[in-house]
């Protein structure tokens, strides 16, 4: 998640404190990222050291004002219609466990896909009632967890289709292909480990 | 507390010998007061089996069905009915409204069946869809409500006069994600306060407004969630807080 985007968008309808500038940014975000000051002024820091923003001069402090640049503002409107960052972490190391799984001796495959399963209906459960026990009008907030809840739900009927799938990939021959980015330490790691296990 | 639905060893067998399918393998599950539950598993997993008996439309083929106190074995055909009536509510994905009663008629009609007088029955269904924000639909026919708005009208059907145990199959089935939501927060709701309900559904969104989710596999309960935690048990893991 890019903050020092998120600052300059804050910053885009007139100049703000930075603490002002952290209240807009967790209220915007329906507060599930907290945010600390210390992180808010190294933010403002480098965006005034990148010429995206200018202080006022004024001390350090809460009273120092931040307004955007020009070209801070033609960063942002470049940044807002860049495509996301694709990598999921998260989904590829499920990914990288269920693929591996199947390889190692003495692991039910089937069982260690309901115990993720399990896992990820569990976090649904506990944005859901964020969501279920906030106001109606706390949109931001609607928002932010709508997008986990799609995220989380998109890792979960993977698991289901992975399920459909798994006696085709126990029957297959053992996998020869890398699996994740080989660059990936931990992943490596794992696929090494399995082919040990196997040997 | 005691459970306001409770399934003992239930085992449901379709068929016999080589054709014999078995669609529940020794089911326990008990439903408390003031619990959602929902029932997670792919099809044929034994999800509606489980409703259906759960609701006495079918006989469990071994073990114990419990419905607000009541062992269903034994019970007349009348008797089960008039406790579907008295206790029960269904909610399904394709609403099953009667077309030509209007949203009130159809909400007053199983007080009606049950006794209640007209008048009566009226007006608990008017304060039934009152709770559910359908007020001025209450004349309306099912043909002239949207989607969402029918399925309020099946969940008001579904609780009036106080019926404790709602069952729901798939109940935003027919639905876009934002009625689905608001299907799921009345449900919510209702069971906080003090209804139990069940919800047989394969989607994740959905099992997640529950209290509780129970895995089915095969027939069998095969894993459930852990009792919930505080949402600031999210804050720890939620990408970005680190």
């Amino acid at each position: 998640m890019s903050v020092r985007h998120a600052l300059l968008a804050l910053l885009s309808d007139g100049p703000k404190y930075g603490l002002q500038l952290r209240h807009e940014f967790e209220a915007r975000t329906g507060e599930v990222w907290p945010l600390n000051v210390g992180q808010v002024y190294t933010t403002l820091q480098r965006l005034e050291r990148d010429g995206l923003v200018v202080s006022d001069g004024a001390d350090d402090g809460p009273q120092k004002g931040y307004r955007i640049t020009d070209h801070g503002s033609s960063e942002l409107a470049a940044w807002l219609t860049t495509p996301p960052d694709m990598a999921q972490p998260p989904r590829d190391e499920l990914l990288i466990k269920v693929l591996v799984a199947a390889q190692v001796p003495d692991v039910d495959v089937h069982r260690l896909i309901q115990v993720h399963r399990r896992h990820l209906v569990e976090a649904m459960q506990r944005y859901t009632a964020v969501k279920a026990d906030a106001p109606a009008s706390d949109v931001a907030l609607a928002l932010v967890v709508d997008a986990e809840l799609f995220r989380i739900e998109a890792m979960v009927r993977w698991l289901d289709a992975a399920e459909v799938r798994l006696p085709q990939l126990l029957a297959a021959a053992p996998l020869t292909v890398a699996v994740g980015d080989p660059a990936d330490e931990s992943a490596d790691g794992a696929a090494t480990e399995s082919q040990e296990a196997r040997a | 507390m005691s459970p306001m639905l409770e399934l003992r060893s239930v085992t449901k067998t379709y068929g016999e010998g080589s054709s014999e399918v078995h669609a529940l393998r020794s089911i326990d599950l008990a439903v408390e007061p003031g619990e959602l539950v929902a029932i997670m598993g792919p099809s044929g997993s034994g999800k509606s089996s489980l409703l259906t008996i759960a609701g006495s439309l079918e006989d469990a083929t071994n073990g114990e069905v419990v419905i607000d106190g009541r062992t269903l074995a034994g019970m007349s055909r009348n008797d089960k009915a008039q406790l579907r009536r008295r206790s029960m509510g269904f909610v399904f994905q394709d609403f099953n409204l009667l077309p030509g009663l209007t949203a009130a008629e159809n909400v007053a009609m199983p007080l009606e069946l049950d006794g209640t007088s007209a008048r009566r029955a009226r007006g608990q269904a008017l304060e039934a869809l009152d709770g559910l924000g359908l007020a001025d639909r209450a004349d309306h026919f099912p043909d002239d409500l949207s989607g969402g708005e029918r399925q309020r009208v099946a969940i008001a059907r579904a609780v009036v006069g106080d019926r404790r145990l709602l069952l729901a199959d798939e109940p935003t089935g027919a639905l876009d994600s934002v009625n689905s939501e608001a299907v799921m927060r009345l449900l919510r709701q209702i069971c906080a306060q003090g209804a139990a309900g069940i919800v047989v559904t394969h989607d994740a969104q959905l099992a997640s407004w529950a209290n509780r989710v129970v895995f089915l596999r095969d027939g069998r309960v095969v894993d459930h969630t852990a009792p919930p935690a505080g949402p600031e048990s999210l804050l720890a893991t939620a990408p970005g807080a680190s």
